[in-house]
């Protein structure tokens, strides 16, 4: 079937109103009669509370609420991140919203206040008089491993999470290795940086329901906030914004529990819009790792074994940090075919800030890891990395590190050969002390969310009687197309040009629920959901067609606003007579369509295996680096991406996923310092904390494969999260292959490459 | 703190209007409902206050609003008329260069004031006078080529 608007690089529905600067953001709305909330943060990072003083502030004019932990229904939940499954004590954690007893970590929220102005809220929070009792924390998730550390936590061993893999024997493995590699490596935070800080607006509506307006990827936490206040689900709404950046930042709750519990107490609207000192200091970030790596392999490169040890920082709750950590293990040897795998993960919980999702959950860290192994196992063996690479890529059929059999085709050789050519000639370098060095990293990314949280999507398609079309679908947009593709898949399947198609996404009251943009799921879940939605209207259009038209529904094809015959596309009946015909006769004109991504149960204990994920999107990435030898300075001068996405729904979308993904890690890799001493971090602005510029990158050259074996719709897989695999590996053995230094942790900084060259020069005197 | 009544020109339509000594011209802005600058950082960081201020291009967050008496603001918004687009907006939306948006007002105002100042920049004239604003979205590429882009159209 030849497909009319799907693979179409057309402009997504929300770039107008963007481009117009009329997109009502969450701090845009505001509501006659609306208070300004603040959160009142703990000024250590571990102490027990002694008493809180809330009078003064209490007594300050314009203040209209001033909550602690005593006026919370309940203010410690197992947290359960918006879903229904059942998944047990070593997934979940505690959602505790004030400080209450003990602080854990610098910036936990101890009150909030709700006053008049933003102004008026800050001065109360200055009137907030909290007694501690200091307590010595701990910062470090080693130092925090060992017995007698101080306990972070509610259980008395730190280790909030304990993963293993058993696959094989990698004793035997190792036994048969004729070369052994090992590696340490250490990656930092990664904080979001999105643009659009935590934001939102709430209410008490009329019937006494709270309304949250707020930005989030995740629309079900309704259900959460709905708790911590005791009151039914039902009693709790979310509007969702148009969203201004996530990246997983806001899949968390961020400000919700909060608004609702000033706007139930006041009666008035509240807004609440962290400070981007507040954000940087105190919401999640992504999880720095230990990870140590031992690997071995034949002579003629066929690894043999892998063990694995990687240790994260787990912050002061929990939140994701188990999930992130499943995430690492099973992806903790990568896209290849190893027989005798050994993993042992671990989540750590230290008196520091909260760590959790961020694009890519858990496979950057391990990527990094077992993508700068394989260089150094080329460079031991005096293989090419590519070729060695190419021998143990894991292909359609082979197991992955949990056992599970693959069944899908796994182009990486094609990836990475094809990005790697597109470098084109090597570049000579203009200045002698200036090095040029080319570096290769493949990696894989799962798409949609663990099976054993049995994941659903619901979307729903009405046609009108006019021949436009409407979309509910509850789905959080993040900017990646998230609603706009459902339009394009609808406009596909049932004829209805995109410009009469409304999309109403992320009302968790009047959208269908759609889960979480999270987890690369949106197309693949509620693409799926509307899919099956138009597939089932589209069978009621062809049955009435079939009988206006004297002809069979096999005959039948729908496009450009008609439904025609294919073996005499002039016989055709225009959507507007036969919708109305339907409508006439009773027929239904809308469909809600639910989708359920493959279940499996939930793991009963650390060892993981079998199924864990739907499906996996792989890719390649090539670049090339300049390093000065003299300032130990790096820079990126060419990146060359390929991916395999199943299929491109919108070409130029996929490439925006694959563009803003590169420059996101090369961030990661060479940039983004998040300096942290004692708990406390050091860099709370954009100007310490730096992020890429305009002035910092280079172009992406994206390549896009489209293999059509994707779970998504038309075979597409997912590619939100993936690009940010495997740029900072490639980076890494770029450098080692200017200069000849192995850089083992995030970021590469001047100083790192320079004491790197300088041992190398004094080794290599020594020897 | 002394109010000060101060005239000023947003957008087109004129105020008359009594600031603060401190009231930051962004947050005027926005009290006013002109929200597309947005609050990125506070500190001239991230470049999503843009506007222009008699023409030039201005942090709206580092901006005190007494200090714009009988001057001009210009936000994005202000640069599409009902019906029409600005160029530069519509190029960005052909190139793909606006994802989550929220630098996009700030982008807009000061691909703007770089068209206005220089109408045949190179690749690197782009990319350096855009280096204040921020977009985590992108990558930049889309965005510096819709800036390229217009330029070359306004040419032929």
């Amino acid at each position: 079937m030849e497909l009319k608007v799907i693979g179409k690089s057309v402009p997504k529905y929300d770039a107008w109103g963007k481009a117009r600067g009329e997109v009502i953001y969450a701090d845009d709305f505001s509501m006659p009669g609306m208070l300004y909330g603040k959160v009142f943060r703990a000024s250590l990072p571990r102490a027990k509370i002694l008493s809180i003083d809330t009078s003064k502030a209490e007594n300050l004019p314009g203040v209209h609420a001033v909550i602690t932990h005593k006026d919370v229904p309940k203010n410690n939940l197992r947290a359960r991140f918006g879903q229904g499954t059942e998944i047990g004590a070593q997934f979940e954690g505690l959602y505790r919203v004030l400080a209450e007893g003990e602080v854990r970590y610098y910036g936990e929220p101890i009150a909030l206040i709700a006053a008049e102005t933003s102004e008026i809220a800050e001065k109360a929070c200055e009137l907030i008089e909290v007694q501690y009792e200091p307590l010595p924390g701990v910062f470090d998730p080693l130092e925090a491993m060992q017995p007698g550390a101080p306990q972070v936590g509610e259980k008395e061993n730190n280790i909030a999470s304990h993963f293993k893999i058993r696959k094989g024997d990698v004793e035997k493995g190792f036994a048969q290795a004729d070369v052994i590699v090992e590696g340490f490596y250490q990656v930092g935070y990664q904080d979001h940086a999105y643009l659009e800080l935590e934001s939102g607006v709430a209410w008490v509506d009329d019937d006494g329901t709270i309304v949250i307006r707020v930005s989030s990827q995740v629309i079900e936490h309704f259900r959460e906030v709905a708790e911590v206040l005791d009151l039914p689900h039902s009693r709790v709404r979310y509007i969702g914004t148009l969203i201004g950046g996530g990246f997983g930042g806001k899949e968390d709750i961020t400000v919700e529990s909060y608004l609702a519990l000033l706007a139930w107490k006041t009666r008035r609207p509240v807004k609440l819009t962290y400070t981007r000192k507040e954000s940087l200091l105190v919401h999640s970030k992504r999880h720095p790792y230990y990870m140590y790596y031992k690997t071995g392999a034949t002579k003629d490169g066929k690894i043999t074994a892998v063990h694995a040890k990687l240790i994260s920082d787990a912050g002061s709750y929990a939140a994701l940090s188990p999930w992130v950590l499943l995430y690492s293990t099973v992806d903790a040897v990568g896209p290849y075919n190893v027989e005798n795998v050994k993993v042992d993960a671990y989540t750590v919980m230290t008196n520091t800030p909260i760590t959790s999702a961020f694009r890519g959950f858990g496979a950057p860290q391990v990527n990094l890891a077992y993508e700068s192994q394989m260089n150094e196992l080329a460079k031991k063996l005096g293989m090419n990395p590519m070729e060695l690479r190419r021998k143990n890529y894991l292909k359609q059929g082979d197991s992955l590190a949990t056992g599970y059999v693959y069944d899908r085709p796994v182009p990486l050789d094609l990836l990475a050969q094809k990005a790697w050519e597109a470098l084109g000639p090597k570049r000579t370098s203009s200045k002698p002390q200036v090095k040029i060095g080319r570096g290769l990293a493949v990696g894989m990314c799962s798409y949609g969310r663990l099976t054993f949280l049995h994941d659903t999507s619901r979307s729903y398609v009405r046609l009108e009687l006019d021949g436009s079309a409407l979309i509910r679908c509850g789905v959080p947009d993040v900017g990646g197309g998230q609603g706009h593709i459902l339009a394009q898949i609808v406009s596909e399947e049932l004829g209805v040009p995109l410009n009469l198609i409304k999309i109403h996404v992320t009302d968790s009251q009047l959208t269908p629920l759609a889960g979480t943009t999270t987890a690369t799921r949106q197309l693949y879940m509620s693409g799926n959901a509307t899919l099956k939605a138009c597939r089932e209207l589209k069978q009621r259009m062809f049955r009435k067609a079939a009988q206006m038209l004297l002809t069979n529904e096999e005959d039948l094809e729908v496009g450009e606003g008609k439904v025609y015959l294919k073996s005499d596309p002039t016989r055709y009946i225009a959507l507007v007579p036969l919708i109305n015909r339907m409508s006439a006769d009773g027929d239904e004109l809308y469909v809600e369509a639910q989708f359920n991504a493959p279940f499996s149960d939930v793991p009963a204990k650390e060892i993981i295996e079998g199924r864990t994920f739907p499906d996996f999107t792989f890719g390649a990435y090539a670049v090339e680096v300049e390093v000065d030898e003299e300032t130990g300075k790096v820079e990126l001068k060419r990146v060359v991406a390929a991916f395999d996405v199943g299929r491109a729904l919108n070409p130029i979308l996929v490439e925006g996923q694959i563009e803003g993904g590169a420059v996101q890690g090369a961030g990661y890799a060479l940039m983004e310092d998040m300096v942290i001493k004692d708990g406390i971090i050091q860099t709370p602005s954009l100007q310490e904390y730096l992020i890429p510029t305009s002035l910092d990158v280079p172009d992406v050259e994206s390549i896009l494969i489209e293999s059509g074996t994707g779970l998504g719709p038309y075979g597409a897989k997912g590619i939100g999260e993936p690009p940010i695999v495997g740029i900072a590996p490639a980076i890494l053995n770029a450098i080692d292959d200017a200069v000849g230094v192995r850089i083992t942790s995030l970021p590469v900084t001047s100083e790192k490459i320079l004491m790197e060259l300088k041992a190398s020069k004094e080794g290599n005197k020594a020897a | 703190m002394r109010d000060k009544l101060i005239n000023l020109k947003i957008n087109g339509k004129k105020y008359q209007i009594t600031v603060k000594s401190n009231t930051l011209l962004l947050n005027l802005l926005r009290e006013l409902g002109y929200t597309d600058p947005k609050y990125g950082c506070g500190i001239g960081e991230c470049g999503a206050c843009s506007v222009l201020l008699d023409g030039q291009l201005t942090l709206s967050c580092l901006t005190l609003a007494i200090s714009c008496d009988n001057k001009e603001v210009i936000t994005a918004a202000g640069l599409s008329e009902k019906d029409q687009l600005h160029p530069l907006a519509q190029s960005l939306i052909e190139h793909a260069a606006i994802q989550c948006g929220f630098c996009t007002p700030g982008m807009i105002i000061a691909g703007k004031s770089l068209l206005d100042k220089n109408p045949n920049p190179t690749e690197e004239d782009v990319r350096q006078y855009l280096r204040g604003n921020l977009c985590r979205c992108t990558g930049y590429a889309p965005i510096v080529e819709a800036v390229l882009d217009q330029a070359r159209k306004s040419k032929s």
